[in-house]
């Protein structure tokens, strides 16, 4: 056994959060719309639904976002909500814009 | 907390100690190699330049090279030069000399020749070479060490699983109170804002800014417009949004600290946590200019896979990729493509790539080592003349 893994935990995940700050999760593999499957971020498990099929590596959100709240990835913002987003719906160019800029034109 | 180290007459640590043979001039290069070939913890740089050179390119060559010259992995040094070069040997000689460690400097044109050089300097480095063999190892403590951070070859699993393991570990050194570079001005851009938000004082985080500036000016003046490129059509089929997330993935292997300071190209770091050097992105000209300011030992994530290595600072390899560990065994030294499955955490990946370093850092040689890799190319900004 290689020092440091943990055998403790059987659980295999379907999806990552990467900071404990973070608002959405990225899939590690397809999901189904209807698929209900649990994140842990922080040491917090969570179940989610997901809205519609997230292809892997793609992200969910897993809190909800409001229009122009910013969305939280490696527990900073990359980007705003373009409309409000809901836990377990598509995270994606669709629905988030990048931050506006005060330094740049 | 503390690893193996070396400690050296100026008081700081090296994870390694060897003899450096530098080349101050390019026509003094093969000479250089000459003396150094054979022999066992010798090590030569191939400079190719020091003369032909005006400004700040004059300026960048003899920073990167007394940087070497002076980092703690370094027990002695030995600068050999043509005679009539720009960089003379000597006022390289000077400059590593502040560490007070040995240094001796001898010149082709004044020693009569190849022959007579080469048969020299072979003297001096079999001499420096047993002093060397006599100095061991003594528990140091792991705040003295800087570490380099570094990706290249990226692929989906850089941003999910290597550069977000290699972030817990450079939060677990820095919270032990070591150093951590973070570099690559390139890969920033997009999000520059967000790192100069976590930056101690507004001045440095606006020097980053400026930083990303010059590197987007001088693509455009190569008609390259890096920001409008990204993410690009690939990039956003595979997941990634905007450029903030794309370059996010990257930044996050140097960990989430405050930015401490701001280090131009081969620069020693004068504050503990986290630093950003700047340098380009291309792999090598990156790895040497924080070698040259003097990071004793790098974390290195790729998922394309990579063998660099540097002459004298252990790289350490790590993928989340398991096709490139499995097909590239020889070069990679970690594999956390678990994380991908869903069966390891990031935290429990950075806690092993932290004792990794640790024992690295005490001797444990790394892929790139045992290959022999020794790359090292300085970074240039203007034509020789």
């Amino acid at each position: 056994m290689r020092p440091g893994v943990r055998t403790d935990v059987k659980k295999t995940w379907e999806a990552i959060v990467i900071n404990e700050k973070d608002n959405v999760a990225t899939s590690l593999k397809a999901l189904q719309a209807g698929d209900t499957i649990s994140v842990e971020a922080g040491g917090a498990v969570q179940e989610v639904k997901v809205l519609s099929d997230i292809p892997m590596g793609h992200k969910f959100a897993i809190r909800e976002i409001d229009e122009g709240e910013a969305v939280i990835k490696y527990g900073e913002p990359i980007g705003a909500g373009k409309t409000k987003i809901l836990v377990g719906e598509h995270v994606h160019v669709h629905n988030v814009v990048s931050e506006p800029r005060e330094d740049r034109s | 907390m503390m690893f193996q180290g070396f400690r050296r007459p100026d008081g700081k640590a090296g994870t390694r100690s060897y003899v450096l043979v530098i080349p101050s001039v390019g026509c003094s290069q093969a000479v250089a190699r000459a003396i150094a070939r054979g022999r066992k913890n010798a090590v030569f740089i191939p400079n190719i330049f020091g003369c032909g050179q005006v400004g700040e390119d004059r300026d960048l060559v003899k920073k990167t090279l007394v940087g070497f010259g002076a980092n703690p992995n370094v027990f002695a040094v030995l600068v050999v030069g043509n005679g009539c070069e720009q960089l003379s040997p000597e006022e390289l000689g000077e400059g590593i000399a502040a560490t007070v460690k040995r240094v001796e400097v001898i010149a082709i044109q004044t020693c009569g020749g190849t022959k007579k050089t080469v048969s020299l300097g072979r003297r001096i480095v079999k001499e420096m070479c047993e002093g060397a063999a006599r100095l061991v190892r003594e528990p140091t403590p792991v705040s003295e060490l800087i570490l380099g951070t570094e990706c290249g070859g990226s692929d989906y699993t850089s941003g999910l699983a290597s550069n977000p393991a290699v972030g817990v570990a450079c939060d677990m050194l820095t919270e032990h109170g070591g150093t951590v570079i973070l570099s690559e001005t390139p890969e920033l851009i997009g999000a520059e804002h967000i790192i100069a938000r976590r930056a101690k004082a507004p001045e440095i985080g606006q020097k980053v800014i400026e930083a990303v500036a010059w590197w987007e000016r001088k693509a455009a003046e190569a008609g390259q417009n890096i920001r409008e490129a990204n993410p690009s059509p690939g990039n956003i089929a595979g997941g990634i949004t905007t450029l903030e997330e794309k370059s996010l993935g990257c930044i996050y292997k140097a960990g989430s600290g405050p930015l401490e300071e701001f280090l131009t190209y081969a620069v020693q770091p004068s504050k503990k946590g986290l630093v950003y050097m700047d340098t380009p992105a291309h792999d090598i000209e990156q790895l040497t200019g924080m070698v040259a300011g003097g990071s004793q030992i790098v974390l290195f994530t790729t998922g394309r896979g990579t063998p660099v290595g540097s002459p004298i600072a252990p790289v350490i390899k790590i993928t989340g990729n398991k096709d490139t560990f499995r097909m590239m065994r020889d070069d990679m030294d970690m594999d956390v493509s678990r994380i991908l499955e869903g069966k390891e955490s990031v935290k429990d990946a950075g806690e092993l790539i932290f004792r990794e370093l640790i024992s690295v850092a005490s001797g444990k040689p790394t892929k790139a080592e045992k290959n022999g890799h020794r790359d090292f190319c300085m970074f240039k900004i203007n034509m020789n003349i």
